[in-house]
């Protein structure tokens, strides 16, 4: 009974890493022309079980593992969005995957490894737990990074992924190592005690807690830790980008929010200039550097580092409201940002894909439907009303106001009318421009169904936005006990 | 008859299922087109009567809001869809939903590619701009305010002339500026008072200081929204840029935008700060009155000289605004209303001949009278108009606000009024340069005057101009309650606040005394 009560928190993990292993086998014996689609839709069916488990144990904290584990309604809710995104990436890759000769059942497998450790990373409840949970997430991700073996690219972007990261996640480890040598402790419930008792934290314990913001902002890809992210987001097979672009990045910022949130909540005057910094610089190069891009992909990735940049601000402000904020933010940065990346995957040309944005000239007549669909992500991403994407920022500069960081809304709306630039640069490209060479007509339902869905949910926010914000802040109120 | 309905959600959400109509249309180019057309044209004209029973509907002797709707929302936020319509609102209300059957029939035969998306973006259009003027909750006002820019960007820069992805560009970027501080002023203003809903938020009372940041964060979104010199650069390139229909509904609507936000936000809700920042509001208004117009004496384009005629159009309305008495302001918003109509008119003038010449260059003309009498007869009337000709509705609102100025401040009456003797240069000089002279250009020879669908565009407008020029009181009399409430309680603030000068020096004498 005791046995049981340690580890049924951890259900789900438990569940899909045991679901992950038998898939494993399942693909090994299956035949092989088969595998990758037996596989996969197995796969979509063992993240929806560990989706609803995940819902079922309900909005209650439970600890679990003596301390290293925790579930609460903030872990249910971040959970729900990565298994979100792992699901509608596993959905809209198969196609892809299929034609560019990368269909092996590996793809899907190492996708829920990578998910399992993702689900771990935001349950952490310990500065060890919370390592496992990120390493097994990045050394899955390096392997899908560079999944399309054959080509240099994505090569170059697996390995360049894997050296950075590997780099960060070191200085994490470094940062964690200074934290407990300092302050006696990796139990996040022990260090909250002990910093909030000693407001005075040790020079040891902020040098430590700097290296473990570097690290996690590595993470996140935020400015000035972003190196990596439009090379690997170039080269990577277009569905692993989109999958980074989400699930990782929504896993990242919950770890991120739980950590400074949590345990180190008591030395907020410490770390919150550093997050206001890189909340800045992210927003500002997000908005500048992405201006210049003629690859799609990697535009997408200065603007997710620029979207990540605004989600921090709810990080630097460190209210119930500013988590609220991330959370609003991140559910919605899902729907248009796998939206976007349906459009980026159904971008073929005889066959072949293509990423250059001039590609998607005249977009707008021959493909009036896809066209309008990136229309909205591309408004939404703006942060135009009465698109979804206006009610994320709306959030996160309603929790900055309401803390007085005024500068870092002013500098927030500055840089979000900067970067609305290159978002009606691609509406331009698609409606205004006539097109020289027109992009090949069918998509595969899936990714058009995805595509649908994403559309809709970005259009009709507005109407029933309760669901989401309501959800989102009891997850946040779970931050802030008492 | 329309304690029935929700009758401002339905003129608000009616072009939107329209839209969404012609959106399921299916067939041969040609039929989609043509259903389009009429589909867009019966949805805005059904609009236009929904609208109308609001005016019949309308109680004259009440200075609050009427035709109330109110329901839950964002409740964790507080913020409400609520809907409402006074005396200030009422007009515009009318104005949009009268203006865009005639941009539907404007563009029948200009817009020839992609017709049904053209009409959508229209009905949107619509949409955005009624429930802007509805819209009686700030977040609720700030979604249909900004909701705008994404129809208008699609509208110049698909169907808009060889510049139009500049001018597409400058018109969003420029104005997407504005508005995202005044978000920010919206989000201070929900927790000083924890509600975004405009009736609370007017009776409010914020601070002096706070007042100051409130007023230029709403002053930078409606400044370029009007357009007040210096930010009115975007208006001659979009205009220039735009479809014709588009120029007709940026002048005639959206320009008002800026003038109606400083009615309803920036003078009850920092009556302190506009006391304040009254001079500078005077300063850039007659600046932008004389500048432009002397501007718009130079233009050798004819939509890019009505553009400039616009902004000093609108620098009168902003010193009648800012006049802050009863005829002054009343006259502000009769002027916004005559400038709506007339200046879509003089738009739709010159689609008349763009569709025909292909050139917006007024040396292409020439002698037009020989050929196109009752073009002529048309254009001079909304070129009177603009003038302000007594008789005309260009007369009364100009008339207005002079009276008011001049008990305010006779200095920039009497400059208001140098400006509109440079706008009777321009217009007639204008005039003369297109209508008069010798028929000499070739490509005229053949020119044909106005057919039976412009007519059809043309009359409603003239009659308009007429009847708000002859019988005003049925303009004035809506008008009339909401605006003495509006003046009433601003002087009531400035007596009982303690004023911004006041609390200014205070902390500067302190500032000096450290």
């Amino acid at each position: 009974m005791t046995v049981l009560s340690e580890i049924l928190p951890a259900a789900p993990e438990i569940f899909l890493a045991i679901a992950t292993m038998i898939l494993m086998m399942i693909g090994v014996f299956a035949s092989q022309e088969r595998a990758m689609r037996i596989v996969s839709s197995l796969a979509v069916l063992a993240i929806l079980v560990t989706m609803g488990i995940s819902v079922l144990q309900g909005q209650t904290t439970l600890i679990a593992f003596n301390g290293l584990f925790v579930i609460n309604a903030f872990t249910v809710f971040t959970k729900v969005l990565v298994l979100l995104g792992s699901l509608l990436t596993l959905i809209i890759s198969q196609d892809y995957a299929r034609r560019e000769h990368m269909a092996q059942f590996e793809f899907p497998i190492l996708i829920l490894f990578a998910t399992v450790g993702m689900m771990m990373m935001i349950s952490a409840n310990d500065l060890i737990s919370l390592y496992l949970g990120i390493e097994l997430q990045s050394l899955s991700l390096y392997v899908i990074a560079a999944f399309q073996r054959d080509t240099v690219r994505s090569s170059e972007a697996g390995l360049k992924y894997f050296v950075l990261g590997a780099l960060s996640s070191g200085m994490l480890l470094y940062g964690c190592s200074l934290i407990y040598g300092f302050a006696g402790t990796t139990q996040f419930a022990q260090l909250t005690e002990t910093f909030h008792e000693n407001g005075e934290a040790s020079l040891g314990v902020v040098v430590g807690v700097v290296f473990l913001t570097t690290g996690l902002a590595f993470k996140v890809s935020a400015v000035p830790f972003h190196m990596w992210t439009p090379d690997v987001y170039e080269g990577a097979p277009t569905p692993v980008t989109a999958f980074f672009s989400v699930a990782p990045k929504i896993a990242a910022i919950a770890l991120f929010v739980r950590t400074m949130i949590g345990p180190l909540n008591g030395l907020v005057a410490d770390w919150q200039q550093i997050i206001i910094a890189i909340s800045i610089a992210s927003m500002t190069l997000g908005a500048l550097a992405a201006i210049a891009q003629s690859n799609i992909k990697r535009l997408m990735a200065y603007s997710s580092i620029g979207h990540v940049g605004y989600a921090l601000i709810g990080l630097a402000v460190g209210t119930e409201a500013g988590v609220h904020g991330i959370l609003v933010y991140m559910s919605i940065y899902l729907a248009m940002n796998i939206g976007t990346f349906t459009c980026i995957l159904s971008m073929r040309r005889n066959g072949q894909a293509v990423e250059g944005i001039e590609d998607l000239a005249g977009f707008g007549k021959t493909h009036p439907r896809m066209a309008f669909a990136m229309l909205v992500f591309m408004f939404s991403m703006a942060g135009i009303p009465p698109l979804a994407g206006f009610f994320g920022k709306l959030y996160v500069f309603l929790a900055a106001i309401q803390s007085g960081l005024f500068t870092l809304a002013i500098i927030g709306v500055v840089t979000s009318v900067i970067g609305a630039y290159y978002y009606l640069r691609i509406i331009k490209i698609m409606y205004f421009d006539e097109s020289v060479e027109t992009l090949d007509r069918q998509t595969a339902r899936p990714v058009g169904f995805v595509m649908a869905i994403a559309a809709f949910v970005t259009i009709f926010f507005i109407i029933w936005p309760t669901p989401v914000i309501n959800s989102a802040a009891v997850a946040a109120a779970a931050l802030f006990p008492g | 008859m329309t304690e029935f309905w929700p009758a401002l959600s339905m003129a608000t959400f009616f072009p939107l299922i329209g839209a969404i109509g012609i959106l399921t249309i299916r067939g041969t180019e040609e039929e989609v087109a043509r259903n389009a057309r009429w589909t867009a044209l019966w949805v805005s004209l059904i609009t236009f009567i929904i609208s109308l029973f609001l005016w019949i509907d309308f109680d004259a002797s009440q200075a609050g809001f009427q035709f109330v709707e109110r329901n839950d929302w964002m409740p964790e936020l507080n913020i409400t869809y609520h809907m409402g319509i006074d005396g200030i609102s009422m007009f515009f209300v009318l104005l949009s939903t009268f203006l865009t059957p005639i941009c539907v029939l404007a563009s029948w035969e200009a817009i020839k590619t992609n017709v049904k998306e053209y009409m959508i973006s229209f009905l949107i259009l619509e949409t955005m701009m009624v429930g802007m003027f509805c819209a009686l909750d700030f977040v609720l006002f700030y979604i249909f305010f900004e909701g705008v820019l994404i129809p208008m960007f699609l509208i110049i820069g698909v169907w808009g002339g060889p510049r139009r992805v500049y001018a597409a560009f400058k018109f969003f970027l420029y104005t997407l500026l504005g508005s995202v501080l005044m978000l920010l002023a919206i989000l201070t203003m929900y927790f000083e008072a924890n509600t975004t809903d405009i009736p609370t938020l007017m009776g409010f009372g914020f601070s002096a200081d706070l007042q100051i940041w409130l007023w230029l964060a709403c002053f930078a979104s409606f400044a370029v929204k009007v357009p007040m010199w210096p930010v009115h650069t975007w208006l001659p390139d979009a205009h220039v840029e735009a479809p014709t229909a588009g120029s007709v509904i940026l002048a005639g609507v959206l320009l008002k935008m800026g003038a109606y936000g400083f009615l309803r936000f920036s003078i009850p809700m920092m009556p302190l700060a506009s006391e304040f920042f009254t001079p500078l509001i005077f300063t850039l208004s007659i600046i932008a009155v004389i500048y432009t117009s002397l501007v718009a004496l130079a233009q050798e384009d004819m939509k890019k000289l009505i553009a400039y005629s616009s902004v000093a159009h609108m620098g009168i309305v902003t010193v009648g605004v800012f006049a802050m008495n009863q005829q002054a302001v009343q006259g502000a918003i009769v002027q916004m209303l005559s400038h709506g109509v007339v200046s879509a008119a003089l738009f739709l003038c010159v689609g008349v001949v763009y569709d025909r010449i292909h050139s917006r260059d007024i040396s292409s003309y020439g002698g037009l009278v020989n050929r196109m009498p009752k073009y002529s007869l048309v254009f001079m009337l909304f070129m009177l108009a603009s003038i302000g000709l007594p008789g005309t509705s260009g007369f009364v609102g100009e008339f207005l606000v002079l009276v008011g100025l001049f008990q305010v401040n006779t200095l920039v009456a009497t400059l208001a009024a140098t400006g509109m003797f440079l706008g009777v240069a321009y217009m007639l000089y204008l005039y003369r340069r297109v209508i008069f002279g010798k028929l000499t250009k070739e490509e005229l020879f053949t020119i044909l005057d106005l057919d039976r669908r412009e007519i059809a565009i043309f009359a409603p407008l003239v009659l308009v101009v007429l009847w708000m020029g002859i019988f005003p009181n049925s303009f004035l009399d809506p008008i009339d309650a909401s605006v003495a409430r509006l003046i009433e309680n601003y002087h009531f603030a400035l007596a009982t606040g303690e004023g911004v000068s006041d609390v200014l020096s205070a902390t500067l004498l302190a500032g000096a005394q450290r």
